[in-house]
């Protein structure tokens, strides 16, 4: 535990006690608004300056892993191209089709962020740093999740444009499936936590046995658990290798085919922002939050711990996408339905089954041994009918 | 959110309003699906009923309005599906999802 | 008085007026969600926090998207050219009246009979939790077979037929 008035609580709770400071220059009736004005302000200034940092991360880590450099040119090593992104998405002209749908067309980009920025509100970035604390707060970030996919609807079809609508529809289909993979994987922590509010599930993950801490992923049905997650986070912010609705190869760009300029931007400025929170979800659920890895590490600020964990959580996404070939959208469902829902549900048993089984070894030995023999299972179930044998390479001569 | 309060009454005229502008909803439109989409206003009233009844009724902590009123939420859900999948049946069989020309039992 | 519910209920009637007024069918399943989310911020007032996101993510996350796709299936997100409205609408339009100064007469008439101001309750999720499980653990059941079945009798029904044997 913390002693209160050392260096290293003060860091911890810095951002709070510089709140009250600014908060306590107002009268007491106007407090708790600028508290929450104050909160608002925060968000909107710290996550799109992460959004920054990861637009780097991935021009730079996708180009290395394609064998080139990435964008080298703007500041030193290309670090400041998001500036020049930024300018560039400014300055290009507006184009609204002239059949599109205006009103519509308009609204959807702002749909999109408004839900995305509300699902920042309940995280909890540090010790006693949740914007709010709602006694359902996950339930409140999967409705907000759930009501992203109208918009991405909205975009394609008020664009009049084949292409668009196809996209659109292919998108709307994936994110309802892999919804229901997400909540599945989220529900097994809810039933060891017993609660549904972030800041609980967090606290439940920052006791430590020795050094080691009490993480979810930490145990076999998390881990499943966690696997789960990033796949099913991956296909809902259509992020590659799920991206068949906005392939840049195949149906020009999907939902966001007629827009440029400055919308365009807020589409994209939404999806990574989406990748940004679920990324965070995950590691509040999963990774512990903003709880240190080993027990000496206390010292270092909460705040830090978090946002190191959601910038692996990305690095994870970068990594996927530079790997891993686009999926098929008949693929894609077919892994949903009949692959990980199935697991899912089996996670949800083996969870219960850890939680009555109380302490020790056995519990993990059988845990482990279930659900190691489901994937297996389920792997060989999918292959039956396939014949893939060894890879032949063909080199140019 | 209980600076200052609102009456009962409010939340109740609120439904009935949505309510009989479901039903209107039901009754004119040419369209299935808005039939349908009448449908789950009027539902939606209800579940306003239910919930306001829950808030300012005598055992909040029984739960009961809450419970029905989720029960109430997923069984529309079940039925817009149901709904919705005859619509689709009846527009593959006769090519139009228009109420006023399917007024015979024939076909 | 309150105005965060008078602007609330005007948010959820403007979005139903305009769903059962307006000509396009998709702009119409746009307004009946702004409807749903109104309603959904009611239940937030009225402390039904459960309630409220369950609304959110069941109507606005599921069923409006349904509701779109079986438009887009119907092909029905083209100008209708006989009309939108049916022939006989000063029917239901009276009916729909009536119902209203019904429902409103008797609202009006026991004010007096019903408490018109309560405490805040202190319900849980964990509370809910409890009650689902335990007093209410047969008509969650009744409700999961319920899915099941009108789950499969959608896909039953909308299923393309197959050609038999010619």
């Amino acid at each position: 535990m913390m002693h209160d008035g050392s260096l290293a609580a003060n860091l911890d709770q810095i951002f709070i006690l510089l709140r009250d400071w600014v908060v306590g220059f107002l009268p007491a009736v106007l407090r708790p608004a600028a508290d929450a004005v104050l909160g608002v302000i925060a968000i909107i200034c710290v996550f799109p300056a992460f959004f920054a940092v990861v637009v780097v991360l991935e021009r730079k880590g996708v180009g290395r892993i394609q064998n080139r450099y990435g964008p080298n040119r703007v500041g030193p090593y290309g670090l400041f191209q998001p500036i020049a992104d930024a300018i560039k998405a400014l300055i290009k002209e507006d184009i609204v089709p002239n059949r599109a749908d205006a009103v519509v067309h308009f609204m959807a980009p702002l749909v999109l962020l408004i839900t995305v920025f509300m699902s920042f509100a309940v995280l909890p970035v540090g010790r006693n740093m949740a914007l709010v604390d709602m006694d359902s707060g996950l339930l409140f970030f999967i409705a907000m999740g759930a009501a992203t996919e109208l918009s991405v609807f909205m975009a394609g079809w008020s664009s009049r444009n084949k292409y668009s609508l196809l996209g659109a529809i292919r998108a709307v289909a994936q994110m309802i499936s892999y919804e229901v993979i997400l909540l599945l994987s989220t529900v097994t922590v809810v039933m060891i936590t017993g609660s549904l509010s972030l800041t609980r599930i967090v606290e439940a993950q920052n006791h430590f046995t020795w050094i080691l801490p009490h993480w979810f992923i930490f145990t076999p049905w998390g881990v499943a658990a966690f696997v789960m997650f990033i796949i099913a986070g991956m296909a809902e912010t259509n992020r590659s290798p799920f991206d068949v609705p906005e392939g840049e190869s195949e149906i020009v760009a999907g939902y966001h085919t007629e827009y440029s300029g400055f919308k365009f931007a807020i589409f994209y400025i939404a999806e990574y922002l989406s990748m940004i929170s679920i990324s965070a979800l995950g590691a509040t659920l999963f990774l512990g939050g903003w709880s240190a890895p080993l027990s000496f590490l206390n010292w270092v600020p909460s705040w830090i711990w978090f946002f190191a964990k959601v910038l692996i959580a990305m690095f994870v996404f970068i990594w996927v996408r530079g790997t891993v070939p686009r999926i098929r959208q008949d693929q894609l469902m077919n892994f949903a339905w009949k692959f990980l829902l199935p697991i899912a549900l089996i996670d949800l048993v083996v969870t219960a089954l850890w939680h009555f089984m109380g302490e020790g070894w056995m519990r993990w030995m059988v845990t482990a041994v279930i659900l190691v023999a489901c994937w297996a299972l389920m792997g060989r179930l999918e292959m039956r009918n396939r014949h893939i044998g060894p890879r032949k390479y063909r080199y140019a001569e | 959110m209980t600076g200052f309060a609102t009456p009962l009454a409010n939340y109740l005229l609120l439904a009935a309003l949505l309510f009989a502008i479901g039903l209107a909803g039901a009754l004119t439109r040419r369209n299935a699906i808005m039939v349908l989409i009448g449908i789950e206003l009027m539902l939606n009233a209800a579940n306003l009923n239910l919930i306001a009844f829950w808030r300012y009724g005598p055992h909040p902590e029984a739960l009961t309005g809450m419970m029905f009123a989720i029960f109430s939420i997923a069984v529309a859900a079940a039925e817009a599906a149901v709904g919705l999948g005859l619509v689709i049946a009846i527009y593959r069989h006769t090519n139009t999802t228009d109420l006023d020309k399917m007024n015979r039992m024939k076909g | 008085m309150n105005p965060v519910f008078y602007i609330l209920a005007v948010l959820t009637l403007a979005g139903g007026l305009a769903a059962i007024l307006l000509r396009s069918l998709v702009h119409s399943v746009l307004a009946v969600t702004a409807a749903f989310a109104g309603l959904a911020l009611v239940f937030l007032q009225l402390d039904a926090q459960f309630a409220g996101f369950a609304q959110i993510l069941i109507y606005i996350g599921a069923v409006a998207i349904l509701i779109v796709f079986a438009v887009l299936l119907t092909r029905s997100s083209e100008l209708p050219k006989s009309g939108v409205f049916s022939n006989t609408w000063i029917v239901g339009l009276v009916i729909a009246a009536g119902v209203f100064a019904v429902l409103g007469w008797a609202v009006l008439e026991s004010m007096s009979a019903v408490p018109q101001q309560a405490a805040v309750p202190a319900v849980t999720v964990h509370d809910i939790g409890n009650a689902l499980m335990g007093r209410y653990v047969l008509p969650l059941e009744i409700v999961a077979l319920l899915l099941t079945a009108a789950t499969i009798g959608a896909v039953i029904v909308a299923m393309h037929e197959k050609e038999g044997p010619k």
